[in-house]
């Protein structure tokens, strides 16, 4: 089981990297640099939510928070090096004191999915109301819904003149990305991860098992924090300027809808889902023809019906059969499309579509 | 001072309803203890009041001499109490060894979880559908896998609500051998409604009404007393 997990996890690493490797010959790298950075901020709720079981309405908080801690620090510093650490530290140390707070609260599902979404809020708001000369850190000025501009953007460590940028800049993210994917594989393999997925199944076992649950739930957010936090922290880099925009519900709602597209209860998924949608919606705002809004929610709609398990765990699944695989001893009676996500997710695990 | 399991006047109110009433409960070390009792007599809440499930509205538990109220069920887990509930609960989505593996990895490195799961498996007779998810067994199996779950967090007081509710007879039989085996190292109380089922493996037996204690004694005296057999023997006869 143990090796067959770490030969799959091998195989995704070597696809992906040929592919990016290949990719930049197909579409220009400045746009898939935003793809990764997107791939990797579904990723950070594809697995808090996917496998720890905890819906966050504003996974993009921690996106916002890492991009304004990286601009802040950097306009301050100057050398990246240190806002880049501050990127992911903060959001991580925020996760942590918000999931703190909602876990040892003992908070139900749904109020999570509320106060998450309040914050979410929250930080919009104030953000956006930034715009006096009041607000100022250190030199750098919130700037409101202006945001903030002309910061140091990423350099080689010790050196703030060689920026990394362009294709460098490209390669950094992918190879990030790759990164942040093989630890969260590894950290899902530990007990630790294993015990997470266990109080995604039953919450109640687990603690009379003896675990805290509060606990792990709370450093799993974080964890996932950290990681929105990274891609918000090379967002900023890639753009070279944050606004509040970053902290916006839209922002959050399209995060959860490249989760669903993509598979719950994978990693691949999310993923692929926030670079495939991330990209049409790039195709889309290039035209006027159609409404972008109005063919993502066409797109989310048609997916939950037709595609219950997400895209990836599907094509899994079929490849599975192909092979002649077991996947028909499915339990007769668990329908399609009238199940709960969490059924789902449950199913993509067990057949092994867990990449 | 071998005493194991304190209340003293615990008491349960959800709203009007006085679901554990006053009850002043005592159990030995290595003691096996049969609870019974009309439904809704109290006893599925009388155990998770022991556990931290649910906190009592008033009264004390003591644990090995500790007072344990209104702890949190890891805490309480983590004396060594473990808890088979009266609704099988385990992990549907994952297989009947990582159900196990996860019981023993608490107190137990990743290998020495393994091999404790393991054993387990192997004294609840799991070997053949270790692989298999355990939402797709029946009732029974899932009600040994939980069962084996417990078992895997090694406690030395279990608490087991209808541990043979949905089984054959011939599973019945073998989780009453495991009881009375695992008996050997822990101190036991059971739920059970089956009759013969507590003859066979039970000596005290402790009789739950409306959430208070109507009677303490050997089963057979039990059996026997009027009483009892009113509020739930006749009821069944
Ligand atoms: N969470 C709850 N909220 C409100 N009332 C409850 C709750 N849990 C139990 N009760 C009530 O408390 C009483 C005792 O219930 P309990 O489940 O402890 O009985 P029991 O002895 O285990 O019965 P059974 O043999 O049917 O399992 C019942 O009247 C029940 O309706
Ligand atoms: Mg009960």
């Amino acid at each position: 089981m143990v090796g067959g997990e770490f030969r799959k996890t091998l195989a995704v690493i070597v696809v992906a990297f040929v592919a990016m490797l290949i990719g930049p010959s197909l579409i220009d790298s400045y746009t898939l640099t935003v793809l990764i950075i997107y791939g990797m901020l579904a990723l950070s709720l594809g697995l808090i939510w996917g496998y720890g079981g905890i819906l966050c309405f504003g996974q993009a908080v921690f996106f916002g928070l890492g991009a304004y801690s990286y601009a802040i620090a950097a306009t301050n510093i100057g050398e990246s090096t240190v806002p880049f650490l501050l990127g992911i530290a903060i959001p991580f140390a925020f996760a942590f004191l918000l999931g703190a707070m909602m876990f040892y609260g003992r908070l139900s599902d749904v109020y999570l999915g509320v106060i998450t979404l309040v914050v979410t809020l929250i930080f919009y708001k104030f953000v956006n109301s930034t715009a006096g000369p009041e607000y100022v850190i250190g030199n750098a000025r919130l700037g409101g819904f202006n945001g903030i501009p002309g910061f140091q953007t990423l350099n080689v460590p010790g050196d703030p003149g060689a920026y990394i940028y362009d294709i460098d800049f490209y390669y950094f993210c992918g190879v990030a990305l790759l990164v942040v994917y093989a630890l969260v594989r590894w950290l899902l393999a530990s007990p630790f991860g294993r015990v997470a997925v266990a109080i995604r199944e039953n919450e109640q076992r687990v603690e009379l098992m003896g675990y805290d649950v509060r606990f792990r739930k709370t450093v799993l957010f974080a964890v996932g924090g950290a990681i929105a936090g990274l891609s918000g922290t090379l967002f900023a880099s890639w753009a070279e300027i944050v606004t509040p925009g970053m902290f916006s519900l839209a922002q959050s709602a399209e995060i959860i809808i490249w989760c669903i597209v993509g598979g719950l209860g994978t990693l691949v998924g999310p993923v692929v889902g926030a670079m495939a949608l991330a990209y049409l919606k790039f195709l889309l705002g290039q035209q006027s023809l159609v409404d972008t809004t109005l063919v993502f929610g066409l797109i989310l709609v048609l997916s939950v019906l037709f595609l219950p398990r997400g895209v990836v765990p599907t094509l899994g699944l079929l490849g599975r059969k192909r092979r002649g695989g077991g996947s028909s001893r499915r339990r007769a009676g668990r329908g399609r499309s009238g199940r709960g996500r969490r059924a789902m997710q449950e199913d993509a695990a067990k057949e092994g579509a867990d990449v | 001072m071998s005493s194991v399991l304190e209340t003293r006047g615990l008491t349960m109110r959800f709203g009007g309803v006085t679901a554990v009433d006053t009850v002043d409960f005592n159990l030995q070390r290595k003691e096996l203890r049969c609870l019974i009792g009309p439904n809704g007599a109290g006893k599925s809440t009388f155990f998770k009041c022991l556990t931290g499930q649910l906190k009592p509205s008033d009264g004390q538990v003591f644990i090995d001499g500790a007072e344990t109220t209104g702890w949190d069920p890891h805490q309480v887990a983590r004396l060594g109490v473990g808890i088979k509930t009266q609704v099988p609960s385990v992990m549907d989505g994952l297989s009947v060894r990582e159900n196990i593996w996860l019981a023993a990895n608490r107190t137990h490195g990743r290998e020495q979880a393994r091999h404790r799961a393991a054993d387990a498996i192997e004294r609840l007779d799991l070997g053949t559908i270790a692989n298999s998810e355990v939402g797709r067994l029946s009732h029974g199996e899932r009600q040994r896998v939980e069962l084996g779950i417990v078992i895997a967090g090694e406690p030395w007081l279990i608490l087991l609500d209808e541990p043979a509710a949905g089984m054959t007879a011939e599973e019945v039989d073998r989780m009453a051998d495991i009881i009375v085996d695992l008996n050997r190292e822990a101190a036991i109380i059971i739920v059970e409604h089956d009759m013969q089922f507590i003859r066979s493996i039970a000596r005290k037996v402790t009789v739950f009404s409306q959430g208070r204690i109507l009677m303490e004694d050997d089963v057979d005296a039990v059996m026997q007393d009027q009483q009892v057999r009113d509020v739930y023997l006749g009821k069944k006869a």
